[in-house]
């Protein structure tokens, strides 16, 4: 055994001695309570320790105990519809055991030691299993159904397997022929990507229900992005609107630093939600990590470790997971406290030199993987992290060092904010990388020339940007007819497409296919209100026409009876115009 | 409430040592040699050479050598005769339910003469965070008889909502009216916990009178930390306003809400002392852990389920050159739930409160109004009123270049809304509103633009339109104007 005792306490950092044997990122147990910490720099017999808990009350001289083993996460069923803290306790358990408040030193495990889940055996005794490979299933909650998976980096030919039958975790339900035997629940080490066969490209949108985004600015299943925005912006209510509508079986949501009375909106909320997949609720599907901006900050560090764990995990059964983290830039400020308590030396605004090094295998765990096993299951792990640059000043190092490694930007804009433009998403600002590789996918699935119309209306946004600095100098009478109709079309994209409000029934997620089509009608009108302007027809005669009002009303009507209404209106609309006599 | 560190610590021999070790002074810190059993975060109380006494705190201990905080500031003391004793405890405040009607230093201590208060509990200062499992949503609306925040950015009960303020702005008369006025709709009063930091004498005297004028004082809890007192103890004056607040909501079911004012000063002073510790220093000086600090504090707010009571923040703070980017004002409204803006321009024109609303928040707002809590037409007219204004605004930026001539009939009715909307809405002056009255001066407002402009509002129109009886007439006044305009 490894032990020692304390000789410096600062803040979450502890320093032992005579920890001879300890490893880098080895579990220690400190003090009387047992504080759970970890090694985070080793100096001969002395090991500096970050602590995930409050360390007032520590003295020097008091006992610390190394686990000898890294810090894990418990793997297994009942994972799903959990809430966490940022070292994978489950806070309902640390309730019951503490009340309404968190209490130092509580031991809660992960999972629920009692429940039995009702497993039925796939893999069949006298198989080769490799590490991956599935033994059996458990429903899990009304929707997922859990692989029991040979754990990665284990193989052999299996030589029992349990009967269908209702099991708690801790029973062994396999055995392999070298005698070494196997549960439903598995660990793994939280700063290690789980492993997989290989990556595959990502060519399926993620598909999130929001129209600029899916729209203007796609990511794929796979793929990563981030959302910075100053406060106010609307970060945290795009992050939930996009676990909520997102198009994927499971979501893991942490929050990382942020606040309390949001999370308990979550809990409150995720409950109630239904899936609109599968009419279930949406807590069936969800896994939350919460570590709120006053829980202790080097265990706000490992949730996001930790949650990008569960999601490979579900990953590797062949989901598609989305991961959101919210926020980052805790994440960093927890990096930045820590490191400037080991009293190094200082990158760029205090963080340390190492923070795009982190940044960077941390977004690398996401991807379309074909995992482990020899069933050829491909999942995919989507991870959209959001930002909060001090001052709203994105060239910050957080949002610069994440905007190298992730694939699409997703800025907010505080001016879209304060004139209640929301999502507060900037369409000039923002870009996606992603567009190439889901392109293909639109252009079968919602129309041959979904790109064209895209493109179509972010050029005229465009334009607008440029014709606005003209109207500050000059007024907007001075512009001529036809950029005036620009203009106006520009503010139906802005108003009747783009704007889009989370709070809606019908509104809060719109399918790819009704925003081509709200698109479409846009542009329609656009064309006819730009031949009848060349006929001669006033700008005020067209936009007189209840024409604008009809579209204003299509994003609260309920979808296929938009989407079957847009498909003739387009026509209808333009014959309209077309009409229309010049006075 | 969570056990103390001294009652988690092993127990240490009944005599307590006093330390001569002192061995270097520096800003507030003192650094103590040759120590033994000291806990992290432990109370000391310090002897001077002449006799009298002052408290502090460890901050870190290296080895033998511990380095202590000193409260009362390090004046005074010297290595050589000043004496330590560390008191096997962390900080911690005497609570009771008669502390309503008192007045207290930074640290809890009554100074206003009056009879000692009977401790029923001694609670920890720090608190422990509350689990986010066991909170409850907060929900109930929060009238404070003031329309900009009534009507755009409404407060709710168990809501953290800091008032962004520059220097010479009237923050402290705003927060004093909203502690005046604030009512929850089942008609319970607020129990004030006041925390005073840094203010000057007479923005206290301010307060107090306010206080006594509306027979509040006897529910409010006053600690009181004066620009002149000691800067470290400023550190534990909200903490110490918190524990208490907590203990009457959550123990005795109050609904709490707490004053802090100025927690700028309390940043300088997390500054002082880091800068003191010589840690690496985060934006313009201040320490990289002060999120997490902050955080502590305003996360210190909340309902908990199955509990009647709740605690409500309304930190005030002063934005240094009204820059809403400064590191004080950023980091907090990252983690509040939004924030009221005060604007020097319009305070400047007269207008009281002056609310800048644009920058205005309350991620809360939501979950208070509506049908059965405000009224059903809130949300829309709240979103209507935002668009129009921000609308109205812009084109006073055109009006600048090209004057009023150049634009049609609707922008010149938006320029006029926008100034009405400053005039009647923000600038209400000292009286109190009802929300229902607050609607009805929005909706007499919003008639005077465009029916077909209100697209925000368009399902309520026929229900609160001022004229909605006759949306003809109006439409047909604005056409023929708008035409010969164009």
């Amino acid at each position: 055994m490894i032990a020692g005792s304390i000789s410096k306490i600062t803040g979450p950092v502890v320093v032992a001695s005579q920890m001879t044997g300890a490893k880098m990122y080895d579990v220690v147990r400190v003090g009387a309570r047992g504080l759970m910490g970890e090694i985070i720099r080793l100096e001969r017999d002395l090991a500096t320790i970050q602590v995930y808990e409050d360390t007032s009350g520590l003295m020097v001289g008091d006992h610390v105990e190394s686990t000898e083993a890294p810090l894990t996460v418990e793997l297994g069923p009942g994972l799903l519809s959990s809430i966490y803290d940022g070292v994978q306790r489950p806070l309902p358990v640390i309730a019951a055991q503490t009340g309404d408040y968190i209490e130092r030193g509580t031991v809660a495990s992960a999972l629920d030691r009692e429940k039995k889940w009702p497993f039925v055996p796939v893999a069949e005794t006298g198989a080769d299993l490799v590490g991956g490979d599935v033994l059996g299933t458990v429903q899990e909650g009304r929707t997922i159904v859990h692989k029991v998976m040979v754990p990665p980096r284990q193989s052999g030919k299996l030589a029992w397997i349990a009967e269908a039958g209702d099991f708690t975790v801790d029973e062994v339900i396999a055995r392999l022929e070298d005698g070494s035997e196997l549960t439903m629940a598995q660990r793994w080490p939280v700063r290690e990507g789980r492993p997989y066969t290989r990556k595959l490209d990502p060519t399926t949108p993620f598909t999130t229900g929001m129209r600029i985004l899916d729209t203007f600015f796609p990511i794929a299943l796979g793929g990563n992005a981030i959302i910075p925005g100053g406060f106010g912006t609307g970060k945290t209510v795009t992050q939930q609107s996009l676990a909520k509508w997102a198009d994927v079986d499971i979501i893991v949501y942490i929050g990382c630093g942020e606040r309390g009375n949001e999370m308990t909106e979550v809990l409150t909320e995720f409950p109630e939600l239904e899936d609109p997949r599968t009419g279930a609720p949406l807590m069936d599907r969800t896994v939350l990590v919460a570590n709120t901006s006053n829980m202790p900050v080097a265990a706000r560090e490992a949730s996001i470790y930790v949650g990008a764990t569960l999601a490979e995990y579900y990953r590797d059964m062949g989901y598609h997971v989305a991961m959101m983290a919210d926020s980052t830039s805790r994440w960093g400020e927890a990096l930045r406290e820590v490191s400037g308590r080991l009293e190094e030396m200082p990158g760029e605004e205090g963080y340390p030199a190492y923070l795009a090094t982190r940044l960077a295998s941390f977004y690398e765990r996401s991807g379309r993987v074909e995992t482990l096993g020899s069933d050829d299951r491909v999942g995919s792990v989507t991870m959209v992290g959001a930002v909060s640059p001090a001052g709203g000043d994105m060239s910050e190092p957080m949002t610069q060092n994440s905007l190298r490694v992730t694939g699409a930007f997703w800025a907010l804009d505080t001016s879209l904010a304060h004139r209640r433009h929301f999502p507060a998403i900037s369409w000039t600002k923002s870009y996606t990388l992603f567009l190439g590789q889901v392109r293909g996918w639109y252009e079968t699935n919602v129309a041959a020339d979904w790109l064209i119309h895209r493109e179509r209306a972010m050029s005229i946004l465009q334009k607008e940007t440029e014709l606005q600095e003209i109207v500050q100098l000059v007024g907007p009478d001075a512009l001529p007819e036809s950029e005036k109709v620009i203009l106006e079309v520009a503010r139906m994209l802005r108003e009747d497409f783009l704007q889009q409000f989370a709070f809606d029934a019908v509104d809060a997620y719109c399918p790819p296919v009704k925003a081509y089509w709200l698109l479409r009608v846009i542009l329609a009108f656009s064309d006819a209100a730009v031949a009848a302007l060349n006929r001669g027809v006033s700008l005020h005669q067209v936009l007189d026409t209840p024409i604008r009002d009809t579209i204003a009303g299509l994003k609260t009507t309920p979808h296929e009876e938009a989407i079957t209404f847009m498909q003739a209106y387009t026509t209808k609309l333009s014959e309209e115009i077309a009409g229309i006599e010049v006075l | 409430m969570p056990p103390t560190a001294a009652e988690a610590a092993p127990s240490r021999s009944l005599l307590s040592t006093d330390y001569r070790t002192l061995e270097y002074v520096t800003g507030p810190l003192i650094f103590v040699h040759n120590v033994h059993d000291v806990a992290y975060n432990e109370m000391v109380s310090i002897e001077m050479p002449d006799l009298s006494v002052r408290s502090g705190q460890v901050l870190e201990i290296n080895g033998d050598i511990a380095v202590i905080q000193v409260f009362e500031g390090t004046r005074g003391i010297d290595v050589d005769r000043t004496s330590v004793r560390f008191l096997e405890e962390v900080a911690k405040v005497e609570v009771a339910p008669e502390l309503l009607g008192r007045i207290l230093n930074g640290t809890g201590k009554p100074i206003d003469g009056g009879a000692p208060v009977i401790p029923e509990k001694r609670l920890d200062i720090t608190g422990a965070p509350i689990n986010p499992y066991r909170r409850d949503k907060p929900a109930d609306f929060i009238e404070t008889g003031v329309s900009a925040i009534d009507g755009l950015n409404t407060l709710v009960r168990g809501q953290k909502l800091p008032i962004f303020s520059g220097s010479g702005l009237p923050a402290n008369e705003l927060a004093a009216q909203i502690v005046r006025q604030a009512k929850v709709y089942s008609g319970e009063e607020f129990a004030i916990v006041f925390g005073a930091m840094g203010i000057t004498h007479r923005e206290a005297a301010y307060f107090m009178q306010q206080f006594e004028d509306t027979g509040a004082l006897e529910r409010v809890v006053f600690f009181l930390n004066l620009a002149d007192d000691p800067t470290v103890e400023r550190l534990l004056t909200p903490k110490v306003a918190l524990t208490v607040a907590e203990y009457l909501a959550f123990e005795k079911g109050m609904q709490v809400l707490v004053v802090l004012s100025d927690m700028t000063n309390y940043c300088e002073a997390l500054r002082e002392v880091s800068t003191a510790r010589e840690e690496v220093p985060g934006r313009r000086g201040y320490p990289g852990y002060m999120y997490t600090d902050l955080s502590t504090i305003y996360e210190r707010a909340g309902r908990i389920k199955d509990n009647p009571g709740s605690v409500t923040q309304l930190p005030i703070l002063t934005m240094p050159d009204d820059d809403i980017t400064h590191p004080i004002p950023d980091l907090t409204g990252y983690i509040t739930e939004g924030q009221i803006v005060l604007s020097r321009q319009l305070h400047r024109r007269g207008v009281y409160p002056p609310i800048d609303v644009l920058p205005c928040l309350s991620r809360l707002m939501n979950l208070g109004i509506g049908e059965g809590k405000t009224r059903e037409d809130h949300r829309a007219v709240a979103n209507q009123l935002y668009a129009a204004y921000a609308q109205g605004r812009d084109l006073r930026r055109l009006v600048a270049i090209v004057g009023e001539e150049a634009l049609s009939d609707t922008d010149r009715r938006y320029l006029r809304f926008a100034d009405d909307f400053e005039k009647d809405i923000v600038g209400q002056g000292e009286e109190g509103r009802s929300i229902e009255e607050t609607l009805t001066i929005s909706w007499e407002l919003l008639a005077g633009l465009p029916m077909g402009e209100l697209k925000r509002v368009r399902d309520f129109i026929p229900k609160y339109h001022p004229h909605a009886a006759e949306p003809q007439a109006t439409e047909a006044a604005a056409a023929p104007a708008t035409d010969a305009d164009a």
